[in-house]
C-alpha cells in the first residue's frame, strides 16, 4: 500500500537532491570544519555555502545565520538569550495558541518570577494586536509570536508585530517553523529581531534547525562551549545536515511561488469536496489568512483517532485535533482557545500537503473519507442528533 | 501512534453489537461529547430476567473506546447479571489482548457502562452529574472536570492496584483536564510496600458483640475486599456467630487453588484489626 501522506506539518519527506547534497559528508567527506587541514576546511566551505543558502532564502546576511539542532533549540536560545540581555525586564508575551516550544517554556518561566501575558484569539484563530498594545510595556523583555499555526495554517501579522514591539524596546521573536519555505520572507529591512526555523518541515533532515538573529540584536548562548557558530552555538557543526538545509532551502526558494499556488489549489479542492460530501462539517480558521498547505476540518459527533485508525488502513495519513491520539484528555490547546466547541474539537483532522502532494493523493480522501465519517456516526449514541439536526 | 493489538484492531474495525435494542429491559449510559468519549449500552434479559440473551452499545470515541464497547457486549452475553457484574475492566483489556495504558480508562467506561445499566435495572437512584457520567458510587466528586467521584475512584485504584496519580489519569481521566485535584488523587492511592497501609480501621481494647460484629464488617469491606478486587476476586460474608466468621469467596476467589490461603489472610487481617480469637471459614456451597 502506498502512503497518501497528507501529514506535512508534522515532518516532511526528505527530497532527493537534497539527500544527494548531503550524502557524501557521512563516510568521505567527515572532516571537522573547524580543523586546520584541507580536510576539514573543505567541508567548512559547504557549511558556509549553506549559510549563504539559508540567508538568501530569508532575505537575511549569512552572519545572521546560526545553525541548532531544531526548531525548539532555536525557540528556547531566542526567549532565554533576550531574557539574559534585559536582566532588568520582567515580561514575556506570547499567545495561548503557540507551540509547545514556546509555551511549555514561557509557562515554566512564569513559575521562575517571570510574568508571562498570553493573548487570545478569536473564533477564526486571529489575534487581536489592540490586545497587544494594551499589555506590552517598558518591563516586557520579549513578544514571541509564531509566523503560522502549525494545527490550522491561521497566519499572525508578524511584520506589525514587531514594530509594535521594538517601539517598547522589547525584542520580538518569530516561530516560523511552518512557514520558511512556504512563505516569502524578507528580513531585510525587517522589524523581527529573532526566527525559529526548523529543516524537516521543508524537505531536509531531522535534527537541523536555525536561528535567525538579526545583526546587533543582543544575544547569550544557550549552549556554552567551544568557538562554533561564532561562539554563538557550541558543538561541532551537524555537518551533513546543515548541507542539506542550504540545498533545501535553495530549493525551496526556487519553487516556492509555483508551489503555493498549486498546493491552494489542491488543499481548496479538498475542503470544497468534502464539506459538500460530509454534514455538519466545519473548517476551523477558515475565515483567517492561512497557509494554502494546510486544512482543519471539523466533524462533529465523531472522534479524531477513530477517523485516522480509519484513514490509516487506507494508508492515508493525517492528525487530529483530538485528545485521544496524543494521551491527553483535552482536544487541542489551539483549538480551545478559539473558542472551537468540543464537539467539533473531538473530531478535528488535519490535513497538510507539500509540494510532493499529488492529485490522486487528494482524490483519495475525498473519497474515503466521507464513508469513514457516516460510519463512525452511526455506531455513535450522538448519530441520532447529528441525523436529525441535518433533517432539520 | 498507539502499539495496539490485532484484537484492538480487528475490535475496532468490525465492532461486535453495534446499534439499539428498541426494547431492552436495561440501558445504561457514560461520558458525553464534551468528554471526548461516551457508551451507551443496552441489555436484553430472558424471560426470568436474570440472564443477558444480547447486548448492543453506540459508542463516540476513540479507537480503543469503540473495542473495548464491542468486547464488553461480547463478554456478558449469555451471562447472569451477577456474573456480568462480575466482568472488571482488566478483563475487558485483557480480552482484547491488552491497552496502551493510557487508553485503560477506555475499559473502565465499559464496566462503568455496565455497573449503571444494572444499577438502574435494580431500581437504585444513579446520580447524573453536569458532565454526563452516570456514576453507581456515590460519594464527594474529586475530578470536577471529568466529575468523578471518590468513591469511583477508590475502586478503580484498588482494581487495578493503581500506584500513582499518573495511572489513575490513565485510568479514569481523573486530573487529565486542569490538573487541580492531582493532590487529592494522591491522598486516595494507599501508601503500598509492607503492611504499614494506612488504615480507617484501628483496633479496639475492648468489645462488644455487636461492635464486634460491625468491625468485622467494617474490616471487611474497607481492608480486605479492595485487597481481593485487586486480583479480580471477592467475598461474601454468610455469618458471624461469636468469633467463628463465615465467608464465601466470590469471582477469581471462587474456585481459586489458593482460597485456602485466602482464608488464611482474612483470618490474619481480622486477628491482627479486630481479635486474636477470630477463625475465618469458607462456607459450604
Amino acid at each position: 500500500m502506498k502512503e497518501v501522506y497528507l501529514d506535512n506539518n508534522a515532518t516532511t519527506r526528505v527530497d532527493g537532491a537534497v539527500f544527494e547534497e548531503m550524502r557524501p559528508f557521512f563516510c568521505e567527506l567527515y572532516g571537522n570544519p573547524s580543523s586546520m587541514h584541507y580536510f576539514g576546511g573543505q567541508v567548512q566551505k559547504k557549511v558556509d555555502e549553506a549559510r549563504n543558502r539559508v540567508a538568501a532564502l530569508l532575505g537575511a546576511l549569512p552572519e545572521e545565520i546560526i545553525f541548532t539542532a531544531c526548531g525548539t533549540e532555536s525557540d528556547n536560545t531566542a526567549i532565554r538569550s533576550a531574557l539574559e540581555a534585559f536582566p532588568q525586564r520582567r515580561h514575556i508575551i506570547t499567545t495561548r495558541v503557540e507551540h509547545p516550544a514556546v509555551l511549555n517554556l514561557c509557562r515554566g518561566l512564569s513559575r521562575r518570577g517571570y510574568r508571562v501575558t498570553e493573548l487570545g484569539v478569536d473564533g477564526e484563530g486571529r489575534l487581536d494586536l489592540d490586545e497587544l498594545r494594551n499589555v506590552i510595556d517598558d518591563d516586557t523583555a520579549v513578544v514571541s509570536i509564531m509566523h503560522a499555526n502549525n494545527e490550522t495554517g491561521v497566519i499572525f501579522p508578524v511584520e506589525e508585530i514587531a514594530v509594535i514591539a521594538s517601539e517598547k524596546g522589547a525584542l520580538f521573536h518569530t516561530d516560523a517553523v511552518q512557514t520558511v519555505g512556504k512563505i516569502l520572507i524578507n528580513l531585510q529591512g525587517s522589524a523581527i529581531d529573532m526566527l525559529s526555523l526548523s529543516g524537516h518541515k521543508l524537505h531536509a533532515p531531522k535534527g537541523i534547525g536555525v536561528l535567525y538573529l538579526r545583526r546587533g540584536v543582543p544575544f547569550r548562548p544557550f549552549l556554552v562551549g567551544g568557538h562554533q557558530e561564532k561562539n554563538r552555538r557550541a558543538g561541532t557543526e551537524n555537518t551533513a545536515s546543515i548541507i542539506a538545509l542550504g540545498k533545501a532551502a535553495e530549493l525551496a526558494g526556487e519553487q516556492l511561488v509555483e508551489e503555493n499556488i498549486r498546493m491552494k489549489h489542491l488543499r481548496d479542492r479538498l475542503q470544497r469536496e468534502l464539506l459538500a460530501s460530509i454534514p455538519h462539517a466545519r473548517i476551523n480558521g477558515g475565515l483567517a489568512e492561512r497557509l494554502t498547505n494546510t486544512l482543519s476540518i471539523a466533524f462533529e459527533y465523531v472522534e479524531g483517532e477513530a477517523i485516522l485508525l480509519h484513514l490509516n488502513e487506507h494508508g492515508i495519513c493525517a492528525s487530529s485535533g483530538s485528545a485521544c491520539t496524543s494521551g491527553s484528555l483535552e482536544p487541542s490547546h489551539v483549538l480551545r482557545a478559539m473558542g472551537i466547541p468540543f464537539t467539533c474539537a473531538h473530531g478535528t483532522i488535519r490535513f497538510s500537503l507539500s509540494r510532493f502532494t499529488t492529485d490522486g493523493e487528494i482524490d483519495m480522501v475525498i473519497r474515503e473519507l466521507p464513508p469513514i465519517i457516516r460510519r463512525l456516526r452511526e455506531i455513535s449514541p450522538f448519530g441520532k442528533v447529528c441525523a436529525e439536526e441535518s433533517a432539520a | 501512534m498507539w502499539d495496539y493489538t490485532d484484537t484492538v484492531k480487528e475490535h475496532f474495525l468490525n465492532p461486535r453489537n453495534v446499534g439499539e435494542i428498541t426494547d431492552a429491559d436495561a440501558v445504561g449510559e457514560v461520558g458525553s461529547l464534551a468528554c471526548g468519549d461516551a457508551l451507551k449500552l443496552f441489555i436484553k434479559l430472558d424471560a426470568v430476567k436474570e440472564r443477558i440473551v444480547d447486548a448492543k452499545f453506540q459508542t463516540f470515541g476513540c479507537g480503543s473506546a469503540i473495542a473495548s464497547s464491542s468486547a464488553l457486549t461480547e463478554m456478558i452475553k449469555g451471562k447472569t447479571i451477577d456474573q456480568a457484574l462480575g466482568v472488571t475492566n482488566k478483563e475487558i483489556a485483557d480480552f482484547l489482548g491488552g491497552l496502551p495504558e493510557e487508553k485503560m480508562h477506555c475499559s473502565v467506561m465499559g464496566q462503568e457502562a455496565l455497573e449503571v445499566a444494572i444499577a438502574k435495572l435494580r431500581g437504585y437512584n444513579v446520580p447524573r452529574h453536569e458532565h454526563g457520567h452516570d456514576h453507581e458510587q456515590y460519594g464527594e466528586i474529586v475530578c470536577n472536570c471529568f466529575g468523578l467521584t471518590d468513591g469511583f475512584l477508590k475502586k478503580v485504584i484498588a482494581q487495578n492496584r493503581l500506584q500513582s496519580v499518573d495511572q489513575v489519569t490513565h485510568f479514569t481521566k481523573a486530573g487529565g483536564a486542569c490538573g487541580a485535584c492531582q493532590a487529592k488523587i494522591k491522598a486516595l492511592i494507599p501508601i503500598t510496600g509492607g503492611d504499614s497501609q494506612p488504615t480507617s480501621v484501628t483496633r479496639p481494647e475492648k468489645l462488644t458483640n455487636l461492635r464486634k460484629m460491625q468491625l468485622i464488617q467494617d474490616v471487611l469491606e474497607k481492608e480486605i475486599r479492595p485487597q481481593l478486587w485487586a486480583d479480580g476476586g471477592d467475598l461474601e460474608l454468610i455469618d458471624i456467630d461469636g468469633d467463628r466468621v463465615q465467608v464465601a469467596f466470590r469471582k477469581a476467589c471462587a474456585g481459586c487453588a489458593s482460597s485456602g490461603y485466602t482464608a488464611k489472610f482474612v483470618e490474619q487481617k481480622l486477628r491482627e484489626l479486630v481479635s486474636d480469637e477470630i477463625t475465618v471459614e469458607e462456607a459450604e456451597a
